[in-house]
């Protein structure tokens, strides 16, 4: 067990140094860079001096080889950079932001596991009823709503029937649990459609290959009750895969939230990322896409050990 | 160790019998294929459909809620809401079909190609495409989005259609590749390669048609999740520009600051993106329902 963990730790560097190199040479090899964007974007007049100052300031002068040698050793000491915008170091933009976005994520996949563990299995045990079909347009539904105007429509659902929008500054939640909720509840729910019904997709398919086990049927046939064959035998089962789904859903909420976050105007993770897109903030792009790789193969070894606790049958060595 | 995640000879004997068989036995696929229908119909003649231009400005009439003149109101400029959507439904249809069908088209060659191979091109592919999809697809999208110029073409920015389109790659490849690997082992992959045809045939000829069930479902279901992306890049402003019509686009910007005074300007829009995507998830379900017997319920 050991062994395979260090081993599958040792096989996240290639994947993530692959995902450093993409997003390096992506963004470099076609010209156009954030000095533009800053010292013309407004149409003003600027000398080219004035621009080649700012680059070799920025680094950005450098042969792609060297900038690039630069970014691997910063990434191997955990140094990432300054932010080209706003010349504030990256870790220091993200964390300001961080606590916002988890919350959200943490909050919209409470929602989510909550709603999906019951909607799934009552589809899958009434499957082929009016009611599996109904739990399959709401799922489908779930998939097809943008996040982004679900928000929308919640603000105009509070706005018509309560006179109110949620506030737009952030409290934290140990600061006044309340008004922190208030704020954050509506963003959570409008991505956690989407999740719960993803998650509620997979443990309906899931439940229903687990009923035709070998094992479901011996619990049947000895007499268990049906209450107890679903919730002991089948539902047990029927979740490890659905886990898979609810990890890579959770490390990839930040595709959510880049929508979300600019409906109900949260200064997160996601706005951030958008900003320093149409900003062509390079550094900070690239550390922002490198921590959601980095959440993604770390959640992803996270869902592979839990595995092994949760299923005796599996055993790495 | 990898199963097909859909089988790959679907058993059509005649055409006409399929789509009343699909008819019948998905009623919920042959319904959303009506709205699809109607959507690409809207999209097509959107000249003849549509009661208005879309790009006419009318500041007489700015902000009017729905009526018989403007079923769907106007915007802020006193645009035609009704006629900017059936013109957005051409621009999300050409986009989601083009980036989907390049994006399904390339991950289904570079699939094919892993199984094929195998060794050490199918190491490299998979570890290729493992790295594609630490990404969240929005945010692949908008590095993309980022590192490209704008590009247009007939009111069609060709760079926003391969940034929808690289992420749907690494997708489809996995999906398809899983399924390649049980044509791999099949007599005729092997007889065709002891007559000695080139690789390249072998791939296209005798392997890419026995995918097709798989590459039909993931083609459709990308439709889907690319108009869902185009909507939510042209939310953020970073997709379609003004003034081309487009349903992302319509919920960008100051739309929200008319919450109160014309909520049309919101729940038109994004009840088309949602009724667009939703038809093309249900369509693609009940397709892989329909091909796929492992599936059926």
């Amino acid at each position: 067990m050991l062994r395979y963990t260090l081993n599958r730790v040792l096989l996240m560097i290639p994947t993530l140094i692959g995902v450093a190199v993409l997003v390096f040479f992506m963004l470099r090899v076609i010209p156009g860079d954030v000095v533009e964007v800053k010292l013309r974007g407004d149409g003003g007049n600027v000398s080219q001096e004035t621009i080649e100052m700012e680059r070799k300031r920025l680094g950005l002068d450098k042969p792609l080889v060297y900038q690039f040698k630069d970014w691997m050793v910063g990434l191997a000491t955990l140094d990432l950079g300054k932010s080209m915008w706003t010349d504030r170091p990256v870790t220091e933009e993200i964390a300001i932001r961080l606590e916002l976005s988890l919350q959200v994520a943490v909050m919209a996949s409470i929602i989510a596991v909550l709603l999906a563990i019951p909607l799934g299995t009552t589809a899958a045990l009434m499957r082929g009823t009016w009611v599996d079909y109904a739990v399959r347009i709401i799922t489908i539904g779930g998939l097809s709503i943008p996040s982004f105007w679900f928000g929308m429509l919640i603000m105009i659902t509070l706005l018509y029937l309560f006179n109110w929008l949620p506030p737009i500054t952030f409290t934290p939640i140990y600061v006044d649990p309340i008004a922190n909720l208030k704020q954050l509840i509506w963003p959570a729910l409008a991505v956690g459609y989407r999740y719960c019904a993803v998650v509620a997709r997979m443990i309906r398919s899931s439940l229903l290959e687990v009923l035709n086990e070998d094992y479901i049927r011996t619990a049947r046939a000895k007499g268990v009750f049906e209450k107890m064959v679903i919730s002991r035998h089948a539902l047990r089962n029927a979740l490890l895969p659905a886990i898979t789904v609810i990890g890579i859903e959770f490390a990839f909420l930040i595709g959510g939230l880049v929508v979300t976050e600019q409906v109900f105007n949260l200064n997160g993770i996601g706005m951030l990322f958008v900003q320093s897109v149409s900003r062509n903030d390079f550094t900070l792009i690239q550390a922002l896409v490198m921590l959601v790789a980095g959440a993604y193969v770390v959640i992803n070894l996270i869902v592979d050990l839990l595995y092994a606790v949760f299923d005796p049958r599996i055993r790495y060595t | 160790m990898s199963v097909a995640a859909v089988s790959t000879t679907p058993v059509v004997p005649r055409r006409r019998s399929a789509i009343l068989d699909f008819c019948t036995q998905q009623p919920l696929g042959a319904a959303s294929f009506v709205i699809i229908f109607v959507m690409m119909f809207a999209g097509i003649f959107a000249e003849y459909v549509a009661p208005y231009n879309p790009l006419d400005i009318d500041f007489g009439g700015i902000l009017s809620p729905p009526s018989w003149e403007h079923p769907g109101g106007t915007d802020a400029f006193g645009r035609d809401i009704f006629s900017r959507i059936i013109y957005g439904s051409r621009t999300a249809l050409v986009i989601g079909f083009t980036s989907s069908f390049i994006g399904s088209t390339l991950g289904a060659i570079l699939g094919i190609a892993s199984a094929y191979f195998g060794g050490k091109i199918d190491d490299w592919i998979q570890r290729f495409v493992d790295i594609l999809l630490a990404f969240p697809i929005i945010v692949l999208a908008l590095v993309v989005v980022a590192a490209l110029r704008k590009f247009i073409v007939a009111g069609i920015d060709v760079n926003l259609i391969y940034a929808i389109a690289i992420p749907i790659v690494p997708r489809v490849a996995r999906v398809v590749r899983a399924a390649a690997l049980s044509i791999r082992v099949m007599p005729y992959v092997d007889a065709a390669r002891a007559a000695g045809y080139s690789n390249s045939r072998i791939i296209f000829r005798h392997m890419a048609p026995n995918v097709v069930a798989p590459y039909l479902i993931m083609f459709t279901a990308f439709i889907a999740q690319a108009i869902l992306l185009e909507a939510s890049l042209s939310f953020l402003g970073l997709g379609v520009t003004e003034p081309t019509p487009a349903w992302g686009l319509m919920l960008s910007g100051n739309a929200a600051d008319f919450y109160r005074e014309a909520p049309w300007m919101i729940l038109f829009p994004g009840a088309a993106i949602s009724l667009a995507v939703f038809a093309f998830n249900l369509f693609g379900d009940s397709l892989r329902d329909y091909l796929d017997p492992r599936f059926k319920t």
